[in-house]
């Protein structure tokens, strides 16, 4: 038995991480290309602002948080007061605790390396560990680990380049984090190919829809939240069959 | 640079905080070694469709549809991202698509 797995290249350390590193690889290319362009224009921010690339990469790399990294430029440009600093990002990245709800089964009994995965939770790794399955030949753990992986280092690569060389760009890449959005509706069209599904995007959508027009774009997601998750629990008996 | 390099620091780590704060609690709160309750657990079930719902919203909220070009790169470009998807069922040739069509409509056909 162990031979054969040897063989097949499962049982041994490099041949299992290259398994999953191919299988993780192609799915977060759309990630790839979306962090690589909006790191690099967080990192040319920044140099605006005069913070160079090693302070931007030092926030992309600790802090680890697309939208609320944007939103911090500003606060970094003004008087000094990180309680508003820490405040405000819990409220900007509420919709993390989602994203914790539905993974509690999946980061489950995964040793050390959970503590990374959780670390690096964001919007586009929850996307894909919660829509994509491994293939079977790929443990889960490491299939997770190397999305996370993958992307925490779009990010900061992204946020390197943009400090270092973005001044030197001519390439117009305007639209090119597009990319972002389409692998949204396309991960959401992926849960719609099930039934059972439809229901809770449906009240996804328009939950947010009713959010953005009563709160506007800059304070639509607790409201949201708050609202989806009321519908949701109120239609439990009606979702659950 | 505004900030002293050790206020840059103290921001980074309090941004930091509040974004790990966020991603930490759901595990914190039901730990691994017990159940969660039946009602987090639908939750956890059901969440995920809900929220790329709302992600596809958040990623379309600054479009303004009452002024040019009324949403209409957007529009179409997340149609086209449909109708590829549904046609062939390829994600990559899915988002590349839509997104080349969308870098199109904003750079040459709406600019």
């Amino acid at each position: 038995m162990e031979r054969t797995e040897q063989m097949n290249g499962i049982g041994t350390q490099p041949g299992r991480w290259r398994l999953a590193a191919k299988a993780a690889f192609p799915v977060t290319i759309p990630v790839l290309t979306g962090f690589l362009c909006l790191g690099m224009a967080y990192g040319v921010l920044m140099q605006g602002k005069g913070y160079g690339p090693f302070w931007a990469v030092l926030m992309s790399a600790i802090a680890f948080g697309g939208s609320m990294q944007f939103v911090a430029i500003t606060l970094l440009t003004t008087a000094f007061d990180p309680v508003q600093a820490f405040l405000l990002s819990i409220m900007v990245n509420a919709r993390h605790l989602f994203y914790g709800l539905s993974l509690l089964e999946k980061y489950r009994g995964l040793g050390k390396v959970r503590a990374f995965l959780i670390y690096t939770l964001c919007d586009e790794t929850f996307s894909l560990v919660s829509t994509v399955d491994p293939p079977l030949e790929v443990a889960p753990r490491d299939f997770y680990l190397c999305i996370s992986l993958m992307d925490y280092l779009y990010w900061i690569v992204g946020t390197a380049i943009g400090g270092i060389l973005g001044n030197f760009l001519t390439f117009d890449t305007t639209g090119l984090d597009f990319a972002l959005t389409a692998l949204f509706v396309v991960l959401f069209l992926e849960q719609w190919k099930k039934r059972e599904n439809r229901p809770a995007g449906i009240i996804g959508i328009s939950c947010a829809v009713v959010s953005l027009l009563v709160f506007g774009p800059d304070n639509l997601v607790i409201p949201a939240m708050v609202l989806m998750t009321a519908v949701l629990l109120g239609g439990r008996k009606t979702l659950c069959t | 640079m505004y900030l002293t390099p050790m206020q840059t620091l103290l921001m980074i780590l309090a941004v930091a905080a509040g974004t790990q704060l966020t991603r930490w609690l759901p595990f914190l709160l039901f730990p691994e070694d017990r159940r969660p309750p039946a009602v987090v657990t639908y939750l956890g079930r059901v969440l995920p469709a809900a929220v790329m719902g709302l992600l596809v919203v958040y990623c379309l909220k600054s479009v303004s549809v009452f002024q040019a070009p009324y949403g209409l790169p957007e529009l179409v470009a997340v149609a086209a991202v449909v109708i590829l998807h549904k046609w062939k069922g390829n994600v990559l040739l899915s988002i590349a698509g839509g997104t080349v069509l969308y870098m199109l409509l904003v750079q040459a056909v709406f600019a």
